[in-house]
């Protein structure tokens, strides 16, 4: 009985613990107004990746001709009974397409993120924690992946797995998403071996290693965290990053293949017929800003809530 | 004198930090941080460490601790010797030593609410269940005074002598047998300062507790130690009885030191020891004594030569009495006489010898 109950009390302390400083800075984010508003964006960017297929009134790929050839051959404007946003000139409804290409974009923002998180935050602590030449050799490493033009390395990637599996898997996505990931896991790797760096020479640090704390435990529970919030701002500022990444990329035609659209894609075939039908570019265009601002607002969010010293200050 | 084995056994410490330089960062010199220094810790004394900043205190408080690694020497802890011992090996020994630091604002991590700080020990070395740690943690703030609600609290909501509680917290939740406290009040406000000496003081008493005390203010050293060791340059200059040094001082140093404490009553005039010069650079050390350049005796003595040739050994005057110079205790007569020598060695060489009359002449203070 006696054991029983000291394993629930210490089922009981654990999540408490590491809850504190997370529901505090949770806390602390909802009282900052332009953060709720990137949450909510955020929010409303996810449901729509989702659910959007779902809730979407066509598939993405049908066609609606009779509505194009009743219109003149021309795509259906705004607000055309059962295309809300209207259709291109194929008669394919341009909301649907939208919603698909959310879940598109939302696939490539995380995608990409958890690519650059497990390459850059790994290198980026070893070489900040255990310097020397170990760091010497990483970072130039960086720097060549840093100075390497990151276009021409996707199309140059594009280009010779263009007919294999790894380039046609999941619609031709997956080789975007390694793609942006390996030129882009840079800066979070600088980041962090910054953070290691400065935060490893601190006084909490040596009173750790006084009381007995393992290499790995200071890292992961003491020098991370502590650098996190830079870290996580980085990551939440490097989505909007990725979907443009992703939308310019579909622009000039890599990834993405049709009949599948990303909003990228459907900006460049909606720009043949822009002065004419202006909506087919611009609908796109405001999910891509709305998706951006709503990440940018949240990160910068995140930034405040996640540093305790700024709690009560604005 | 028959008494319990000294806690810790210091023998010929050094630490010599590497400068690096050049585009190539090749070692091109040497900090010599701490240059053979000895000493021993009795079970529960405090032992004070003073000097100006830069003679190596700090350092030898973080080589007892095993948090740098030493270049040479010996430290026995309890009977073990400390230097050979390696990660695990270490790690019980790690639980009986602990450290309070000087910066009460970087020594705590600032996104760890302090009533895990306070517990981390516990949790790394597995004593007792989560209900008993946190029991135990509870315990500990209290008796340095810390409020039960204050453990979910995060290290900035606090004060600078809040916050020095906390590391004094969790240092001590350990149960170490020694405590090395880096200048523990020296970032205080004065008022704090003497809370915080009371509170180690206290804690002394009810715990048993070993300190090497770190500072450099003499008179918080005086406050708080049972023997003080005076260092300069990164070697023991003198070593005494707290008492019996504040009363008389042997070396030159502690001498030109204690002159400089400021005495609270205006009425009252001493002859001031001035030192001329700067610390040396531990990088380009003197030659000899560490002292000899900036030394008041050694110019009255007319400026023996075995000051910049020989190093003084540290030894005993009697009654535990340390100090390591030419001119003091047995060593007096070696030191006149290899002076006498030297002199005449010189005179030897060259006719216009630097005045040797004047040392024989010192050779009786």
């Amino acid at each position: 009985m006696a054991t029983n109950a000291a394993v629930q009390g210490r089922a009981a302390v654990r999540p408490r613990q590491s809850a504190g400083l997370w529901s505090d800075a949770f806390g602390r984010l909802l009282k900052n107004r332009l953060a709720i508003l990137g949450l909510v964006l955020v929010t409303l960017l996810l449901l729509a990746g989702i659910f959007g297929p779902i809730v979407a009134p066509w598939p993405y790929q049908v066609q609606d001709l009779q509505a194009v050839f009743a219109n003149g051959n021309r795509p259906l404007p705004p607000l055309s009974p059962n295309h809300l946003l209207g259709t291109d000139q194929l008669g394919r409804d341009l909301f649907s397409r939208l919603l698909d290409g959310a879940r598109i974009s939302v696939t490539v923002a995380f995608v990409v993120q958890i690519v650059i998180l497990l390459i850059g935050v790994p290198i980026g602590a070893v070489a900040g924690w255990f310097g020397g030449r170990l760091d010497n050799a990483l970072m130039r490493l960086t720097d060549v992946i840093y100075a390497f033009p990151d276009l021409l390395f996707i199309i140059l990637l594009s280009v010779a797995f263009r007919e294999t599996f790894f380039g046609k898997a999941l619609d031709g996505l997956l080789l975007v998403f390694v793609a942006i990931g390996l030129t882009s896991w840079v800066t979070v790797a600088r980041l962090v071996r910054g953070q290691l760096l400065s935060l490893k020479e601190t006084e909490f640090v040596e009173a750790a290693r006084a009381i007995g704390v393992s290499d790995r435990r200071i890292v992961t529970r003491h020098l991370l965290p502590n650098g996190m919030g830079p870290i996580i701002v980085a990551i939440t500022l490097g989505i909007p990053g990725a979907i443009l990444a992703e939308a310019t990329l579909a622009y000039i035609g890599i990834g993405v293949q049709p009949p599948r659209a990303s909003w990228g894609s459907l900006i460049a075939e909606g720009q043949k017929f822009v002065r004419s039908e202006p909506h087919l570019v611009v609908f796109p265009a405001i999910a891509i800003a709305l998706a951006l601002i709503g990440f940018t607002f949240l990160g910068a969010g995140l930034r405040d809530a996640l540093d305790p010293k700024l709690k009560g200050k604005q | 004198m028959i008494e319990a084995a000294p806690l810790v056994q210091v023998r010929d410490l050094v630490k010599h930090f590497p400068v690096r330089g050049g585009i190539l960062q090749r070692t091109v010199g040497w900090v010599q941080a701490v240059d053979g220094v000895s000493f021993e810790v009795r079970r529960g004394e405090t032992l004070g460490l003073v000097g100006e900043s830069g003679c190596g205190k700090t350092t030898v408080g973080r080589l007892l601790l095993r948090l740098i690694e030493p270049t040479s020497g010996s430290i026995r802890f309890d009977g073990v010797e400390l230097t050979e011992l390696k990660g695990a090996a270490l790690r019980p020994y790690r639980r009986r030593m602990q450290i309070i630091f000087q910066d009460p604002y970087a020594s705590l991590d600032p996104r760890t609410p302090i009533g895990d700080s306070i517990g981390e020990g516990l949790r790394i070395h597995s004593l007792g269940n989560g209900a008993e740690r946190r029991q135990k943690v509870r315990r500990m703030m209290d008796l340095v005074g810390l409020m039960p609600y204050h453990a979910r609290r995060y290290p900035h909501e606090f004060s600078g002598g809040q916050r020095q509680r906390i590391g004094i917290a969790r240092a001590l939740v350990l149960e170490p047998d020694l405590v090395v406290c880096d200048e523990p009040v020296s970032a205080l406000d004065v008022s704090i300062q003497a809370q915080v000496l009371n509170l180690l003081n206290q804690l002394q008493r009810e715990l048993g507790l070993t300190y090497v005390f770190v500072a450099h203010n003499m008179g918080v050293v005086e406050h708080i130690s049972d023997r003080v060791a005076v260092m300069y340059l990164g070697r023991i200059a003198e070593l005494a009885d707290r008492r019996e040094l504040f009363r008389h001082q042997e070396h030159p140093y502690t001498q030109a030191l204690m002159s400089a404490i400021p005495i609270p009553n205006p009425e009252l005039r001493r002859q001031r020891v001035i030192l001329r010069g700067d610390v040396p650079s531990p990088v380009n050390p003197p030659s000899g004594c560490r002292f000899h350049p900036r030394c008041q005796l050694r110019q009255e003595l007319g400026g023996p030569a075995i000051c910049a040739d020989l190093t003084p050994p540290l030894i005993e005057l009697g009654g535990g009495h340390l100090c390591a110079c030419h001119f003091r205790g047995a060593g007096a007569e070696a030191g006149t006489r290899a002076a006498s020598e030297a002199a005449e060695r010189a005179a030897a060489t060259s006719p216009a010898g630097m005045a040797p009359s004047r040392v024989t002449s010192a050779s009786g203070s």
